[in-house]
């Protein structure tokens, strides 16, 4: 048994016995940091390839509401209200991807225009007020324990529904990046012209990793919805969100199996940390230190934490063996 | 095996190409040449699909594929390779061929059954088909090798080169050239070879288009191209009266 796999194994014990030995409110922490870290990771199936989606807000919004407005208001259990919201959400994303892929539409310009559905959504969630609640937000009904509508008084339940959800998401991204379809798509970031040569649907690969990802947004939408059971236009969707997704997916790594939660941990502990640190004073100032941080890891460390620590063992690895190194041809 | 009838393309108000036809005879190489501007690229592009012709025909062996995306003229047999090399840098050399021959090839292959033919391909121009070996610091032979082995990769049966000497010194665009008339003879592949050095070309081709101003001027042997007027007049202008 390798050196790797013993963590893995440590690692999957600790998680299993968290509960058993945290206080409650560092349990709802980790679930909160479980929950963005899949969601994190989700956007990092495509945002490693350079397609930087600022729309992923829209998803988790959708991921979040449609369940539970289908549960107050027609009894809908999520477990038919979780898919439809996929369901609408990959809509969403082929309706958006299909023209800006076929039209060639990347870089800057793919951001702006998933920055707008970010914000069209959340627009559209506060001007539906009569059945969202609009700005206010709205609580689920509560019906106590129930797997039925998917609602745990015991933060247990959702503890364990959040490491699953976190390893399905680690899961979705070593099946992308083991297979061929990471190399294709490592090529289209490159030279979209020079990948269709060599018989590569730039379209198809493309639109294939978008829905996968929006997908796996709304579901952690949904999970993130289930969970805190009170949903706010704000907190779940909109420009905020879509940038709190690539800032903190950014600041982990995204090119790393755990960058992005890393990036979630990172976050949340300073969002949480500072805020307790502050407390009532000094009103903005945990939100300015935060958004310091967060520029400063970005500027110095653009392959994210985990990304820069990969780097230096790779380097020291390169040092200790140096007839390891790549070679190259120079005919 | 390729025929291509009233070819057109238009920008705007420019038209890059004229009525430009021509067929193509299974196993032949075919020189396309003109000066700067004269529309050969252009031509290059439509048969390859990065561009769509604005009118006319292009027939792969009775098949219209005029207009169809890049990769299902890849898949329909068409490789090329492009001017300026344009090599995918985060993938090693195996990782870009194979890259080609899985999916030139619809995915309908294995991995490790493309993997064998892109160490195939590389070996064939003389590439390492090692794991370790990067795209960073190769020359620009090395770099015109890598897209002709990405190119073969996808098992072509015709084979568009975008000016596989470009770049190259006397020495490599002998080898070159060379190298083009070894992939016909021993592989079968039918060859388009688009370029503005005459010289080397000549030696190899069977015959020669010449394009001037988006239309053809010349159609036949190289040996004849090299005393036409029309020829000699769009690469070294009009004699003096």
């Amino acid at each position: 048994m390798t050196f790797n796999r013993v963590l893995t194994l440590i690692g999957l014990a600790i998680l299993i016995a968290l509960p058993t030995f945290i206080p409650p409110y560092f349990l709802h922490l980790v679930i909160q940091i479980l929950l963005w870290a899949f969601i994190y990771t989700a956007w990092a199936l495509m945002g490693r390839f350079g397609f930087v989606s600022f729309g992923h807000g829209a998803f988790m919004g959708i991921g979040a509401y449609v369940p539970a407005l289908l549960w107050n208001y027609y009894d809908l259990t999520p477990w038919i209200g979780i898919p439809l919201s996929l369901g609408i959400s990959v809509l969403l994303a082929i309706i958006i991807g299909y023209p800006c892929f076929r039209l060639k539409v990347v870089g800057h310009y793919f951001a702006l225009v998933t920055l707008a559905l970010s914000q069209v959504v959340l627009l559209s969630l506060v001007a539906a007020r009569d059945v969202t609640g609009g700005s206010l937000g709205f609580t689920q009904k509560t019906v106590g324990h129930s797997w039925y509508a998917l609602q745990f008084p015991d933060k247990g339940y959702f503890y364990g529904i959040a490491v699953v959800l976190w390893l399905i998401g680690l899961l979705a991204w070593q099946r992308i990046d083991h297979g061929i379809s990471r190399e294709a798509l490592e090529a289209i970031s490159e030279d979209e012209d020079a990948a269709a040569a060599v018989g590569i649907n730039v379209l198809r690969e493309k639109l294939r990793v978008t829905v996968i990802s929006a997908a796996l947004t709304a579901l952690g939408g949904a999970i993130y919805g289930q969970y805190i059971m009170y949903l706010n236009p704000e907190t779940v969707s909109g420009i905020a969100v879509s940038l709190q997704i690539v800032f903190a997916s950014i600041a982990g790594g995204v090119y790393s199996l755990l960058g992005p939660t890393v990036g979630s941990l990172l976050t949340l502990s300073l969002t949480e940390g500072l805020r307790v640190w502050f407390g009532a004073n000094f009103i903005g100032a945990a939100n300015t230190i935060y958004g310091i941080l967060l520029v400063l890891c970005i500027i110095f460390m653009p392959q994210g934490i985990v990304g820069t620590i990969e780097g230096i063992k790779a380097r020291r690895r390169r040092m200790a063996k140096p007839s390891a190194a790549p070679s190259n041809v120079r005919t | 095996m390729l025929v291509v009838e009233r070819l057109c393309k238009r920008f705007g108000g420019f038209l890059a190409v004229n009525q430009v036809s021509f067929e193509l005879r299974q196993g032949e190489i075919l020189g396309l040449i003109g000066p700067n501007g004269s529309g050969k690229s252009t031509t290059f592009n439509l048969i390859a699909g990065n561009l769509r012709p604005s009118s006319g025909s292009i027939r792969l062996e009775g098949k219209e594929i005029a207009g169809l995306p890049a990769h299902q003229i890849c898949h329909n047999g068409i490789g090329r390779t492009f001017q300026i090399p344009r090599p995918f840098r985060k993938l090693s050399l195996i990782e870009n061929v194979t890259l080609a021959a899985y999916y030139g090839q619809s995915g309908a292959i294995s991995r490790a059954e493309a993997y064998r033919r892109a160490a195939e391909a590389l070996d064939m121009v003389g590439l390492p088909s090692d794991e370790s070996t990067r795209t960073e610091g190769l020359g620009a032979a090395a770099l015109k090798k890598l897209e002709l082995a990405r190119a073969l990769a996808t098992k072509p049966r015709l084979l568009l080169a975008d000016e596989s000497l470009g770049g190259l010194d006397r020495t490599e665009m002998e080898r070159a050239a060379d190298l083009l008339g070894s992939i016909r003879s021993k592989m079968g592949i039918t060859i388009i070879w688009v370029e503005h050095i005459m010289g080397v070309l000549m030696r190899v081709v069977d015959r020669v288009i010449v394009l001037d101003h988006g239309e053809k001027i010349f159609e036949g042997a190289p040996a004849q191209a090299a005393v036409d007027p029309r020829v000699t007049e769009v690469y070294l202008g009009k004699p003096r009266a």
